[in-house]
């Protein structure tokens, strides 16, 4: 079997502060409908109002080439100028020359006129595509407080690529210090639009450059230099890609590193770290993120992709919402974990790779963050009828659903997520079955899900995924208990921590925490009234059969998606990673068909992927370096470990 | 059989700073003025200073807390007294006291939650005898006495500690004998011809300076508290002068110490002036904090009178530029005998402290500086700070000295901003301290603490350190913004000594010194998270001694107690600083 430390020492429900589990007791901020304004005004006036943002208190303006003299000339780049210049023998001119360049490539140039373009033309976007933008506006004010005492740094989630210009455009609306914001560089393709992209305040990163000194010396030197100096706030995709799937993805940690630097080494006295949570209630790419999942691939980002895009535009997208979550203090995240003397010793000019101290608090920060963008994403009533279309189409419940049960399942659906603590809009002045049968024809194209096509399907699961995180635990813990030998407490909890690691990959699981999410989860099915647990013994009450089955069943097909991948690989005695994804497909399609599987969304090339990760990572498969990557399956250790 | 008033306690207050005919008050019309005769600020009116602290504290005059007039005696624990170490003692002829006021006086430094208490008439644990030692002999037969029958001794010197040094430790249950090293002040000779002075370590600075003086010399070591504190103190706890630029801090000032230890008395057997003998053994003795012994005579480099001096001062349009042009100094090793960097709260606070003026013709050119400053120059009234300086030497090389210096500052924006302003600023170090007692009549406590750090890391200390009280403050619940505000105090090729000031009004607050004692304690833990020292030069005494081993690590801390166990091993010397 697996080994894992026993949970020390085990909890007591009474011992556990109500006030940080309760998520009922949550304090949320209501919405204001920014749109609503921009129907009855003027956009010309708006977009040419005059815009006077409360900036940094410590800030001494500078331009944007000033930027760029500062960080060429900082004695951290001029270290490692120094240093290349050495390794490639080439005079540190040329080094210099060469890192100016990059800075060229890299650097925004933030224009109020550009902004002013896009505040327009995006008004008129934005009315035509979406009913309302709604936004919390007492988060706005926190942000603007926040921006006057420190460095800001906004940590949006990562659902579209409207997700960038939205923020500018909501931060331009509020007169409110504009980001800059990092961007992939596979946005410079669209020639026009990158550079308006980079008018508005985008810099651009390359995907990869792992081993380029310079290359990381400019950027981080450059993102610290605007960070520290208050020169705006920074804005970056801590998930670092779009999620294809809706559900968070694993956090990276390059940018939120560089950003908690200038703290750790006492630089700036404190750093805002801002999550901002933007839901859609339908995302303008559902059909391509589906069908890339499904292996077509991506679009590459062109302006006359974009222009053949417009077609969307006629479109009904529903709402978004915004929600400014609470500024958290780098600071006060520090306090008592890191050991900020550790950077005496050293001039701090120098490049150190940062220790497994520092490593291991930023990893902690960032799952803290993705968890703080989940908790205040807005669930509309449509995610909660993906959750019961989907395991009602996988029952093959083929005849459809009569609206009644839908409304039935939906409103005891809804009842369960209020109480685990879901950011639910479900207008509750309105009778249920009203608020069901205008989600379906909100998602019309994807309501006739029994057909089982794959698209629709899982389009579908990302609209379930928008609530997985409400459920992830106590469903962990409910197949824990499913799966578990006896009902004695250690034994579901060795099971719900093998699941924990296992799904590490899948879902927002912080290492590390698997007693506090063990914790949480048995305090949420307890207060529900789903368990009693005892000293020794977890028992489900008479009530509680219901939502175990429904939560069993929200990670049931994970579970098989993982089954599958497991089989597919112990049939194989190797594969290169390219071989990987096409392979495995064709192998569940077979099952598909066959019926042996019933979930068409283990289709998804995202769940896949994660399942080989987390194999590789707990032992059971090897990637060999070679001349292209093998995995070297160990069928046996595969089978051993209850796969 | 007192050479020198022995109860220093009819000249000094028992309860606050310094001489008892000086202090701040706020007469009858309101305004601030300054008593005595002994400074230059005597006798003056100080119209701004109400005004400063009205604004800076939000204090009213409406609200006092005057202290406790007299010290009630029986609020004092009679004394422990050992009968067998009483009765030998006698037997020497060394004078000695338990009265009460002797005792009191002596167990305390001037630390805030010290004087605060006396203030309010507690007292804690005192010693419980008080011996006057005469010479060097007379502490040779103390210290066999006091091993001979187990009793605890804790030197005194000028009683200005600010680290809890002479705090009687509470735990501490054998008799305590108060070592009072006043009554040897004497020079004993003067080398003309190695320029060295050997002198009683009970000596004050002030009379030091002015006896080398009536034979055309001095030692050129001016630390703040002068007035008050002692030889033996300086080399207790490495003491640094106001002028270490051309004299040296105490380590390079001292060629020759005798202490008397437990184990008897070490000195070295000559006065080269520098050795190759292993680990310096003045460095076990500087530092030791009167936990190894009582240092009694020393022998000090002394210097011709410098015979120029000039004041100067330079304006600077931020903080940030201040900074920058000490570091070019530093780096050009053109530093004058003192240079002082003040930020801008202290500027404004300084300029509170100005007396009324009595012409107006200065007060007309005062406001002609004040416009050309702000007005012609466009600097910021609410950023602009200033420098002061001291140049010392012959005339000539004086002003070629002051012309590099000027120079230097222009090139960081810096505006020559007169003489006056830098006398002034030098004057106000020793009145500053009595500040702090007319804040304490109107509710406001404070304390500065000191560091020292590397260049690269001044400003971000400076302001990280700062923003870190007023944090701690607001969290701990006072209820008026407070005054944090620093200066840079010393300059060194590698880094530089900032000092930081810090006050607030503790209207509200139940136990203002504990909320003032955590504040302290958490700007210090932001001192040393930004790679600054645990001390400068104020030492580690008891207030302090929790950082020591990350300070110096475990293998230091090991060090340190072995040469204890070895030179002490009944702890005698038993104050529990440092260690």
């Amino acid at each position: 079997m697996y080994s894992s430390p026993p949970p020390t020492p085990f909890f007591n429900i009474a011992d556990i502060t109500l006030w940080t589990l309760d998520p009922m007791l949550k304090k949320r901020d209501d919405f204001e409908d920014m749109l609503e304004e921009r129907r009855n005004s003027s956009d010309l006036r708006y977009a040419l109002k005059c815009y006077t943002p409360v900036l940094y208190k410590g800030l001494t303006p500078c331009k944007v080439s000033e930027l760029k003299q500062m960080v060429l000339q900082s004695d951290q780049l001029g270290y490692v100028i120094t240093q290349v210049s050495k390794e490639k023998g080439v005079t540190s001119d040329e080094v210099t020359g060469e890192a100016a360049a990059i800075l060229e490539e890299m650097a925004q140039r933030l224009q109020l006129s550009t902004v002013r373009f896009f505040a327009f033309t995006l008004s008129k976007v934005f009315k035509t595509l979406f009913r309302s933008i709604c936004i919390n506006e007492e988060g706005l004010q926190r942000l603007q407080q926040a921006i006057h005492n420190h460095p800001v740094v906004l940590l949006p989630s990562h659902r579209s690529y409207m997700d960038f210009l939205l923020m500018s455009y909501i931060l331009y609306t509020y007169d409110l210090a504009l980001p800059v914001i990092a961007a992939g560089m596979d946005f410079m393709g669209m020639k026009v639009v990158g550079e308006m992209l980079r008018m508005s305040g985008a810099f651009f990163i390359r995907r990869s450059f792992g081993g380029d000194k310079l290359y990381w010396a400019v950027f981080s030197e450059y993102v610290k230099i605007m960070l520290k100096n208050g020169y705006a706030p920074v804005e970056f995709f801590l998930e670092g890609t779009r999620s294809r799937t809706a559900k968070s993805l694993t956090p990276k940690l390059g940018l939120l590193n560089i950003v908690m630097d200038p703290f750790l080494k006492g630089e700036v006295f404190d750093i805002s770290l801002v999550p901002v949570s933007i839901s859609y209630e339908r995302t303008l790419e559902e059909a391509l993120y589906a069908r890339e999942l499904l292996g077509v691939p991506k679009p590459k980002e062109s302006t006359s992709g974009l222009f053949k895009a417009r077609k969307i535009l006629s479109e009904d997208y529903g709402s978004i919402h915004v929600y400014f979550g609470q500024p958290v203090s780098v600071r006060s995240l520090a306090e008592s974990r890191v050991n900020r003397s550790q950077f005496n010793l050293i001039p701090r000019h120098i490049p150190t790779r940062p220790s497994e101290e520092i490593l291991s608090f930023v990893n902690d920060s960032a799952y803290r963050l993705v968890r703080a963008q989940e908790e205040n994403m807005v669930l509309k009533p449509w995610v909660l009828l993906a959750f019961v279309l989907l395991q009602k189409q996988a029952a093959e419940e083929k005849q459809g659903t009569a609206l009644d049960e839908l409304t039935e399942q939906a409103v005891w659906l809804r009842d369960l997520s209020r109480q685990y603590g879901a950011f639910l809009h479900w207008p509750d002045h309105i009778p249920p079955s009203e608020v069901v049968s205008s989600s379906l024809s909100l998602h019309r194209g994807l309501v006739r899900i029994s057909e089982g096509r794959a698209v629709v399907i899982l389009s579908c699961a990302s609209y379930r995924n928008q609530a997985l995180n409400v459920f992830i635990r106590p469903a962990l813990l409910a197949s824990a208990i499913h799966t578990a030998a006896s009902n004695r407490k250690q034994e579901i909890y060795n099971s719900f921590s093998f699941l924990r690691n296992m799904f590490s990959n899948e879902f927002i699981l912080c290492p590390g925490a698997t007693v506090q999410d063990f914790e949480e989860a048995c305090y949420l099915l307890v207060k529900t009234g789903t368990l009693q647990i005892n000293q020794q013994e977890v028992l489900i009450t008479e009530r509680g059969h219901r939502t175990l089955a429904f939560l069993t069943s929200v990670l049931d097909p994970f579970l098989q998606g993982y089954q599958v991948v497991c089989r597919f690989l112990c049939e194989q005695d190797g594969l290169t990673e390219k071989q990987f994804i096409p392979a495995v497909r064709k192998f569940i399609i077979k099952h598909l068909l066959t019926g042996r599987l019933r979930y068409t969304e283990v289709l998804s090339s995202d769940l896949q992927k994660n399942a080989l990760a987390a194999l590789i990572r707990l032992g059971a498969v090897q990637k060999i370096k070679g001349n292209n990557y093998c995995f070297n399956v160990f069928p046996s250790e595969a089978r051993n470990r209850g796969l | 059989t007192f050479k020198s008033n022995p109860k220093k306690q009819e000249i000094m207050k028992w309860n606050g700073w310094g001489y008892s005919d000086s202090k701040f008050l706020y007469n009858k019309k309101g305004q601030a003025e300054f008593t005595g005769k002994r400074y230059r600020l005597s006798g003056m009116i100080i119209p701004g200073l109400r005004e400063w602290m009205e604004s800076t504290f939000s204090a009213n005059l409406q609200h006092k807390t005057p202290a406790a007039p007299i010290l009630n005696s029986s609020a004092v624990q009679p004394p422990t007294l050992n009968e067998a170490f009483l009765k030998e003692l006698k037997s020497t002829g060394i004078p000695f006291s338990h009265d009460a006021e002797d005792r009191v006086f002596r167990s305390h430094g001037h630390c805030l939650h010290e004087i605060f208490a006396l203030r309010e008439g507690k007292i804690g644990r005192v010693p419980d005898l008080v011996v006057w030692p005469n010479c060097h002999n007379d502490v040779v037969k103390i210290v066999e006495l006091a091993c001979k029958h187990n009793v605890c001794l804790i030197p005194y010197g000028g009683g200005t500690s600010v680290s809890s040094a002479l705090e009687c430790p509470p735990e501490e249950t054998r008799s305590i004998v108060s070592l009072d090293t006043s009554q040897m002040n004497r020079i004993l000779w003067i080398d003309e011809k190695n320029l060295t002075a050997h002198v009683e370590a009970g000596i004050v600075g002030q009379d030091l300076e002015r006896l080398l003086n009536e034979s055309g010399y001095c030692t050129g070591h001016e630390p703040d508290s002068m007035e008050f504190s002692s030889l033996g103190g300086w080399v207790a706890t490495r003491a640094s002068g106001m002028k270490k630029n051309i004299y040296g801090n105490i380590e390079d000032l001292v060629v020759h110490i005798k202490m008397v230890t437990p184990r008897g008395v070490i000195e070295k057997s000559c006065q080269g002036p520098r050795m190759s003998t292993g680990p310096d053994v003045h460095h076990f003795i500087m530092g030791s904090e009167g936990t190894l012994g009582v240092v009694t005579e020393v022998t000090m480099k002394i210097r011709p009178m410098p015979e120029y001096q000039k004041y100067g001062s330079v304006v600077f349009p931020n903080f940030e530029m201040g900074v920058a042009c000490l570091r070019e100094v530093a780096r050009q090793r053109c530093a004058p005998a003192s240079i002082r960097l003040m930020d801008n709260e202290q500027f404004k606070f300084g300029h509170a402290l100005k007396p009324q003026v009595s012409s107006i013709f200065t007060s007309f050119l005062d406001g002609l500086k004040k416009f050309y400053i702000t007005k012609f120059k466009g600097f910021d009234p609410n950023r602009l700070c200033v420098a002061t300086l001291l140049f010392e030497g012959d005339r000539e090389k004086v002003l070629q000295h002051e012309k590099q210096v000027y120079d230097i500052a222009a090139k960081f924006g810096g505006l020559a901003a007169g003489e006056d302003n830098g006398q002034r600023g030098y004057m106000l170090t020793f009145v500053i301290a009595y500040l702090r007692d007319l804040g304490m009549d109107y509710y406001v406590i404070g304390e500065s603490f000191e560091t020292s750090m590397p260049w690269d890391r001044v400003l971000d200390i400076c302001r990280n350190v700062k923003a870190r009280i007023v944090r701690e403050c607001k969290d701990k619940g006072v209820q008026f913004p407070p005054l944090s505000t620093c200066r840079v105090t010393q300059t060194y090729d590698a880094g530089a000594c900032v000092y930081f000031y810090f006050a607030f009004n503790y209207r509200g607050l139940s136990d203002p010194v504990h909320v003032y004692e955590q504040v302290e304690h958490a700007a210090r833990e932001e001192i040393l998270a930004n790679g600054g020292s645990l001390s400068h030069h104020h030492g580690v005494g008891k207030l302090r001694k929790e950082w020591m081993r990350e300070s110096i690590s475990s293998v230091g801390m090991g060090m340190l107690k072995s040469v204890k166990d070895y030179v002490d091993p009944n702890n005698i010397f038993g104050n529990r600083n440092l260690l």
